[in-house]
């Protein structure tokens, strides 16, 4: 059935210009990062990386006298707590501010506010993975921040090996990845729950469980899982530091066992580089395609 | 020719086998209020849904001012205020910071912003908890937000879909006073709802809808003479009791009425022929006869009549 009005009026016209969807992003991300710095979730992993941060300077300066090489040699000291501690940062970061961040604009209600506005879902997107990022960089600093007062402390040297400055990079490269693969979970649902639970799952165990699975049924080497790259963050710090594209492999010690595989800096970057693209373009597809029934 | 404000063509929306909107064809010109009225599932979310592109069509478009929702979501949004289902703004944002991310986002100069927030923030009755977070608000409250971030562009075309649900009796009258005022600059104003009485209070024009299907799109008085067998209705109200004789003798004798109901002592629904012109008719025999009458105004009963014909219909 077509019905028409009876009595037409005056034309529409659009009063102000929508500004280009670049500018729309840089605003939505300035809102967006306002909400995650007030939100209660970024004082309690401020809290936790302040406790993680207390912890590690107890530690130092109970056993000073018997951590030995860990307190005198710079790059045995961040290769040991950079490396191990920046990978669980990374992960709680994306937890925090990834896992809900596309499913909780459906259960919360929030996207209806923002989807009656003039903007594209890309813009959105972009804008709230921009934030999630900035806020997991800022946790990132924080944590090095610490680290690098303990170093001042202890060691007493003004000079930062560059392997860290190395490290430091490879790191933010990961958070990107990592982020990536955290907004593709949410956008998988439409309960923030499900991208908790599968985010934190995956990250803290699950990635390094499925590589030890492929490297051990079927010893390959496995290029294919993003925590296989995260490898490099550490690796950087090493007195044999392989920089190419391919693996070192270090052959099994007894016939039958699977080799160990590890992954070389310019892998670890492609690696990491593809899981950012395939899922942030992946994640992107789903949620241009999700409905807000 | 300009384009229609509002325009749908053959639009369907399937959810798996249950068809939600079935066809439907509507174009909405000029500045006015159309209520859009039905019974709850009967698509009227649905439609506002695929208007502004949250949900998709299985077959058919839509388009505002002349621009594909489906096509170009940014531009055919840019120039209309958007309220569907009750949104929640982000908690930690005050209602300042949320009507500055909207204008920000939808271009208003940074010159105008200020002034503007502070007009819709008065118009909807907030002013005094502009700097209050939104996550302790009320529904209430958060509601008339909302609504000022719908007027915050000074946009031509409202969607709103039933913008006093949920509210309590007082809230439900605040947010229609506010609907009212909205009237008096010149826009459109396509307002889903499900309760009648809001729709014969604050609309112009009505477009029914059940079950997916448009059943009718008209005028209020059209809808309801034209349903009622050429019949309009007014309600009058007395400034005096009369007795049920006086009603039966003097009232219902009146040329063109057709019946009259006496409500109680002092209100009447008085039941007509001749539109407007019997209308005037009738208004002028009723002051003549003496009564007491203090007001007279279009009967809600008429299109409660119609809603439940034309759906029971549909059953």
């Amino acid at each position: 059935m077509t019905a028409t009005p009876p009595a037409p009026g005056p034309p529409a016209e659009t009063h102000l210009r929508v500004p280009p969807s670049m500018q729309q992003v840089a605003k939505l991300t300035r809102y967006q990062l306002r909400e995650y710095l007030r939100s209660r979730r970024f004082l309690s992993l401020t809290a936790i990386i302040l406790a993680i941060g207390a912890i590690l300077t107890a530690v130092l300066g109970y056993y000073q006298t018997t951590l030995g090489p860990l307190v005198t040699n710079n790059l045995a000291f961040y290769g040991s707590f950079w490396a191990g501690g920046a990978n669980l940062v990374i992960v709680l970061s994306a937890v925090f501010f990834g896992g809900d961040a596309i499913a909780g604009e459906f259960q919360n209600k929030t996207g209806y506010f923002l989807m009656g506005l003039p903007v594209r879902r890309a813009t959105v997107y972009a804008a709230k993975y921009i934030a999630a990022l900035l806020a997991s960089v800022a946790m990132l600093g924080l944590y090095l921040a610490i680290l690098l007062g303990n170093g001042a402390y202890y060691l007493h040297a003004n000079a930062l090996p560059w392997q860290l400055g190395l490290s430091v990079l490879l790191a933010l490269v990961y958070v990107g990845a990592v982020l990536g693969a955290t907004f593709l979970f949410s956008s998988l649902f439409k309960t923030s729950a499900y991208g908790f639970v599968l985010t934190a799952i995956l990250f803290l165990f699950g990635f390094t469980l499925i590589g030890d699975l492929i490297t051990g049924l079927v010893n390959i080497e496995p290029w294919m899982v993003i925590s296989y790259a995260e490898s490099t963050i550490g690796g950087v710090f090493s007195s044999s530091v392989n920089w190419g594209l391919t693996a070192t492999v270090t052959p099994a010690r007894f016939p039958g066992a699977p080799a160990s595989y590890t992954a070389g800096i310019a892998e670890g970057v492609v690696i990491m580089l593809g899981y950012l693209l395939a899922t942030a373009l992946a994640g992107l597809w789903l949620f241009e395609r999700e409905e807000f029934t | 020719m300009a384009p229609p404000s509002i325009e749908t063509r053959d639009l369907t929306k399937r959810f798996g086998r249950f068809t939600a909107l079935d066809g439907l064809s509507l174009r909405i010109e000029g500045t006015k209020c159309v209520g859009f009225l039905g019974p709850n599932g009967a698509g009227k979310t649905t439609t506002l849904k695929l208007l502004t592109d949250m949900i998709f069509p299985t077959k058919g478009g839509c388009s505002i001012n002349g621009v594909s929702v489906q096509d170009d979501r940014k531009r055919a949004l840019a120039d209309a205020g958007v309220l569907i289902e009750s949104p929640e703004i982000y908690p930690s944002l005050t209602p300042n910071e949320a009507l500055e991310m909207v204008a920000d986002l939808r271009g208003v100069p940074a010159a105008e912003r200020r002034g503007r927030i502070r007009t819709v923030l008065s118009e909807v009755k907030m002013e005094q908890w502009a700097e209050q977070k939104v996550g302790r608000f009320s529904k209430g409250m958060k509601q008339r937000i909302n609504i000022a971030a719908t007027l915050v562009h000074n946009p031509d075309v409202l969607l709103l879909d039933e913008p006093s649900t949920g509210l309590d009796p007082r809230g439900m009258a605040e947010v229609r006073a506010i609907v009212r005022d909205l009237k008096k600059s010149r826009r459109l104003i396509f307002m889903s709802s499900h309760i009648l009485s809001e729709v014969v209070d604050v609309c112009d024009e009505v477009a029914l809808i059940d079950k997916g299907k448009l059943l009718f799109y008209d005028t209020l008085e059209n809808v309801t003479s034209r349903f009622a067998d050429g019949h309009s209705s007014v309600d009058v109200v007395l400034a005096r009791p009369i007795g049920p004789d006086v009603v039966a003798q003097k009232v219902a004798t009146l040329s063109g009425v057709a019946s009259c109901d006496q409500l109680d002592p002092r209100r009447l629904r008085i039941r007509f022929t001749g539109g407007t012109d019997g209308q005037e008719k009738l208004l002028q025999a009723l002051v003549g006869l003496r009564l007491g009458v203090i007001s007279v105004a279009e009967s809600e009963s008429a299109l409660e009549e119609v809603y439940l014909s034309q759906i029971s219909r549909g059953d």
